[in-house]
């Protein structure tokens, strides 16, 4: 259900591993966007940012609440997609592609051993 | 319903003023003249009047309609409090005048008020000594986060971290990140409360402050507080209460009392004022004895020979929080309602808004999923968990209660809580309210799994249906002719 090539955090960011250049691409899980639905606003950190693992980096906002982005890993930032903050439906359309949100650029890669498998993270998200 | 705007007709008026007899060199300058007259609705005083009231007949309020709004206390407000505000004497003052040569003279009467509902707040909680100035109750929560980093401050302690359970309303991490602190959120345990395990492992020297609601947000009543106040203490953190659900408690135990340094409440939820259109509220502030020399100034004092005044010379002082003297009109509502209940009144407050919610709470729970299935404070907290699977959400549920006549309870709070709809009742709700409310909620959850289509297209029965939330939040067009 969850595409196999990606790792996932507990709160539901995916990340995609590059491992030539040492950075991460992040966004957030299809089950993430279905649970907060009408999401009516989202906001990125910038472009030279640095992160730290297990912090927020940003913030989603559904009519509902407001939730924290969680860094899976401590780095970076060295691309923001803006492209998603002016169309928030990619989020629903195309949560893996071209919703993407940021890429981060890691400081140790020993950080994705913490993270989950897709098959670990459909277990999660049935448990929670 | 049409907008003021489109009822407009061009030269219509709603008031002739007379000839104007200023002087012509008295008058605006041509250069500070608008170019163009302001675009504002060309109506006739009655249709103003009409237009006005038609809207508010529109509204759901208290004096309308049952509001479990949960965790905003949505009790009657007490008319006498409008009465006794309406007196010249107070209404007429100027806020200025105590502080002119001998203007002290001519506000004993209002800075007593002050001064006295400061002491039965006092009294009430346990605290030292309140500040009144606070004009809500996120307003309450920052002061009372600045006076915990002044006196931090002055001990030399270096503190960098603020505790908060998870279940807390959002206001409360705010407050300690506007402050300056790092938030550190608890989880809560299996019983809806701050799991006491989880919380030993982030409590050390860096922190600053534990702040609570005590019930929480859940309605619950957190067995170990007194062990986390201790715990706290002994690592030199001081204990913030946030008065949110203070109704629970009125007269049955005293923040004080439990080890609570600093306390913030809500005159309009737990003291009967109103909470107008969103406002004005009033959110003073306690505190215990080791706080006072750090409140806001000015405060009201009582000389030894009977007579009020303001202070001033307060050098440890957080310094000012809100012009004047707080939202006078709301403490003296607030000193009504607490001289017109009296120790037996408020007692009696807390002891029916927990039954209440525990008489509302056993009728719905075998038709709404229950999370935290025991005995319950001032709210309680449903889950539409069960309605989900049939494709119906907290949401819709919400709107189908409108068709009722009732307002709904909050819903999607806490965050801990899946589809959460957290109702209120408030004790000033009569049995039969009680009872048309739990039909409504019976007939709902029905609906939810004979004809789900029906909730989610709801409300029926009022002149708008639902909006589109999304694009308001999205694209907001807050003006007439964009």
């Amino acid at each position: 259900m969850y595409p196999a090539d990606l790792k996932y955090t507990d709160t539901h960011e995916w990340v995609r591993i590059e491992e030539k250049t040492g950075t991460v691409t992040v966004g957030i899980s299809e089950y993430a966007v279905k649970q907060i639905s009408d999401i009516v606003f989202l906001e990125l950190p910038s472009v030279g940012d640095n992160l730290k693992k297990g912090s927020p980096f940003g913030a989603i906002e559904s009519v509902k609440a407001v939730f924290d982005l969680n860094s899976p890993v401590t780095g970076e930032v060295t691309e923001v997609n803006q492209a998603i903050t002016d169309n928030l439906d990619l989020l629903q359309t195309d949560p893996y592609g071209q919703g993407w949100m940021i890429k981060i650029k890691v400081e140790s890669e020993d950080e994705f051993e913490a993270l989950m498998n897709a098959v670990d993270y459909e277990n999660h998200t049935r448990n929670a | 319903m049409k907008l003021i705007f489109e009822k407009s007709v061009a030269g219509r008026r709603g008031v002739r003023l007379p000839k104007c007899d200023v002087l012509a060199e008295l008058a605006v300058p041509e250069e500070l003249k608008r170019k163009q007259p302001p675009d504002l609705p060309e109506v006739s005083e009655l249709e103003t009047v009409r237009h006005w009231t038609e809207l508010s007949r529109h509204n759901f309020g208290v004096d309308t309609n049952f509001y479990p709004l949960g965790s905003c206390t949505m009790k009657y407000n007490p008319k006498i409090g409008e009465e006794v505000a309406k007196y010249q004497g107070f209404s007429s003052l100027h806020p200025l005048l105590p502080q002119l040569r001998q203007g002290g003279v001519l506000t004993q009467g209002a800075l007593q008020v002050i001064y006295e509902t400061e002491r039965l707040l006092s009294e009430i909680t346990g605290m030292a000594e309140f500040t009144m100035q606070p004009l809500a109750g996120a307003h309450g929560e920052l002061t009372g986060i600045m006076l915990i980093a002044a006196y931090h401050k002055s001990k030399g302690n270096r503190k960098t971290k603020v505790i908060i359970p998870d279940s807390a309303h959002g206001t409360n991490p705010a407050s300690a990140a506007i402050a300056g602190y790092e938030v550190v959120s608890v989880p809560s345990n299996n019983n809806g409360v701050m799991d006491f395990n989880e919380f030993e492992k982030v409590l050390n020297e860096e922190v600053a402050a534990v702040m609570l609601t005590c019930p929480n947000t859940l309605g619950l009543f957190n067995p170990d507080i007194k062990k986390i106040a201790d715990r706290t203490h002994q690592v030199g953190g001081l204990m913030y209460y946030d008065g949110a659900n203070l109704n629970a408690i009125l007269g049955k135990c005293r923040p004080g009392d439990i080890g609570f340094d600093v306390v913030h409440l809500n005159l309009h939820k737990t003291f009967g004022t109103p909470h107008g259109g969103g406002g004005p509220g009033a959110g003073p502030v306690g505190v215990k004895e080791h706080l006072k020399e750090f409140l806001p100034i000015s405060l009201v004092v009582k000389r030894p020979d009977g007579t009020y005044a303001l202070e001033y010379d307060r050098p440890k002082s957080i310094g000012y929080v809100a012009p004047f003297y707080g939202n006078f009109g709301v403490i003296l509502k607030c000193y009504v309602y607490i001289l017109l209940l009296g120790r037996e009144g408020l007692i009696r407050v807390a002891e029916n808004a927990v039954l209440n919610a525990n008489y509302m709470m056993e009728k719905l729970k075998s038709y709404y999923h229950l999370p935290y299935d025991r005995r319950c404070m001032h709210e309680f907290v449903l889950s539409a968990k069960r309605q989900k699977e049939k494709g119906v959400k907290a949401l819709d549920i919400a709107k189908r209660l409108l068709d009722f006549g009732f307002h709904p309870p909050t819903i999607y709070f806490p965050l801990i809580v899946e589809e959460a709809m957290m109702i209120e009742p408030t004790e000033t709700e009569s049995r039969e309210t009680l009872d048309k409310f739990i039909e409504a909620m019976i007939q709902i959850a029905g609906e939810a799994e004979q004809e789900p289509q029906r909730l989610k297209d709801a409300p029926h029965n009022l002149d708008i249906s639902r909006l589109d939330e999304v694009t308001a939040a999205r694209e907001p067009n807050l003006r007439w002719k964009g």
